[in-house]
Formats: C-alpha cells, structure tokens, sequence
C-alpha cells in the first residue's frame, strides 16, 4: 500500500512543480496583462494546490498527525485567486483608460460592450468597481486617437 | 523517489520564481507588478510547502498560511489604491 501512495505523492509533487513553473512561463511570455493574467491564476494556484494535497497525503502516511493546514491553504488560494486576478484587472483597466483619455496611450483594445465610463461620472454610486455599468451611460467615444 | 521528485519540484519552482523576478523588473505598468508579486506569493508559498515535506516538519505549514492571507490582502490593497488613489476611505 505505501509504495502506492508514495507513486501519487510523488506525481502529485512533480505535476504541481510543473504547473507552476507553466504558470510564471506564461506569465513571463504572454504579450499584454489581459493575456498574462491567465497563467499565475489558473495553473499557478492548481500547482501550489498539487503540491498542498500531496503534502496532505504524505504526512499521514508517513507517521505524522493528519493537520488540516494545507486544506485550509488550499482552498484559501482557490477563493482568493479569482479575487486578486479581478482587482489585477481592474486596476490594469483604470491605467489604461485614464491614460486614453489624457491622451499618452491609445485606448484598450476592448470590445464595445465592455466600454465603460469613467468614474469620475458616477464615483458615488459605483463603489469598489470604478467603472460604471457599460448600459448605464452610453457614451460616444470622444476621446482623441494616437 | 519522493526525494527526486522533490528535487525536480524544487527546481521547477525556483526556475519560475525567477521568471516571475523578470516580470516583475521588466512589467510596463504597475498592474504588471503587481501581478508579478501575486505570483511571488504564491510561488514562495509553494516553495515552503515543499520544503516542508522534504524536511518532514509541519512548523512551516503555519507560514504558509499566513503567507496566503498577507500575499491576498496585499495584493487587493495595492490594486485598490491604484484604483482610487487611497486604500481606506
């Protein structure tokens, strides 16, 4: 039984060392933010989280206490990743369309229907998300190109 | 054949901590960097993990996951104040 175990520990260690370096492989080649995003919050997160569950494994099977530590890493990493890549974006978004309409940058390459305002329009009512909702003020694009 | 597997795992992990180092001088706006730093967390924190299971002690777990939270929170912070220009309103 243990030999067994020890097989899936050990392809669990190597496939969550492979991950990450995939992810930050990505995250180092990619071409802009949108794209580099992709790579820390996807095979990142599934790589720590590989390496997490076979450290689960081994310490029971290797005479120690079963803890719940690397769960509670685990699925801490896997709520938060979505959260961070989010705010990534947003911030990432806000540079870009504040420099567009200054004038130092050409607009982000965005499809119309995620054109949204900025919020100097409706700072009070947008909270967290600087951005308006895209339906709320349609607003012709006036901004002047590079 | 843990031990080797934990050395390639070690390997692959350092190789991508310094790929994430060249995003994160490189990166041409702060949005870069800080995803670049996100990835540093979360890189380093599945370098304790392994460190951890190569030296069979649990003490490094707790790091880990004070790591998780301060690398979230962090981030959040940082992407926020870039988004409003302050972080407690």
């Amino acid at each position: 039984m243990a030999p067994f175990v020890d097989i899936i520990i050990a392809a669990l260690i190597v496939l969550g060392g492979a991950f990450a370096l995939i992810g930050s492989w990505g995250l180092a080649r990619l071409p802009n933010l949108m794209a580099r995003l992709h790579g820390p919050t996807k095979a990142t997160t599934l790589g720590v989280g590989g390496c997490l569950v076979a450290a689960m494994l081994y310490f029971p099977t290797h005479g120690m206490a079963f803890s719940m530590h690397e769960l509670l890493v685990t699925l801490f990493l896997f709520i938060t990743a979505p959260i961070s890549a989010n705010m990534v974006a947003k911030a990432y978004l806000h540079e870009r369309m504040t420099a567009a309409r200054d004038g130092t940058a050409p607009e982000p390459d965005l499809p119309p229907a995620y054109r949204m305002p900025l919020p100097e329009a409706a700072s009070e009512s947008c909270g967290w998300a600087t951005f308006g909702a895209p339906e709320e003020a349609p607003q012709p694009d006036t901004t002047p190109r590079r | 054949m843990i031990a080797g597997a934990l050395t390639i795992a070690l390997g692959c992990v350092s190789l991508a901590l310094v790929l994430t180092l060249y995003r994160l001088f490189k990166g041409p706006s702060a949005a870069d960097r800080i995803l670049a730093l996100d990835t540093l967390v979360i890189n380093v924190i599945a370098l304790i993990v392994l460190l951890g299971i190569l030296e069979e002690t649990m003490v490094y777990f707790e790091a880990a996951l004070l790591l998780a939270m301060v690398g979230f929170v962090g981030t959040v912070a940082y992407a926020k104040f870039l988004l409003r220009g302050d972080i407690v309103e």
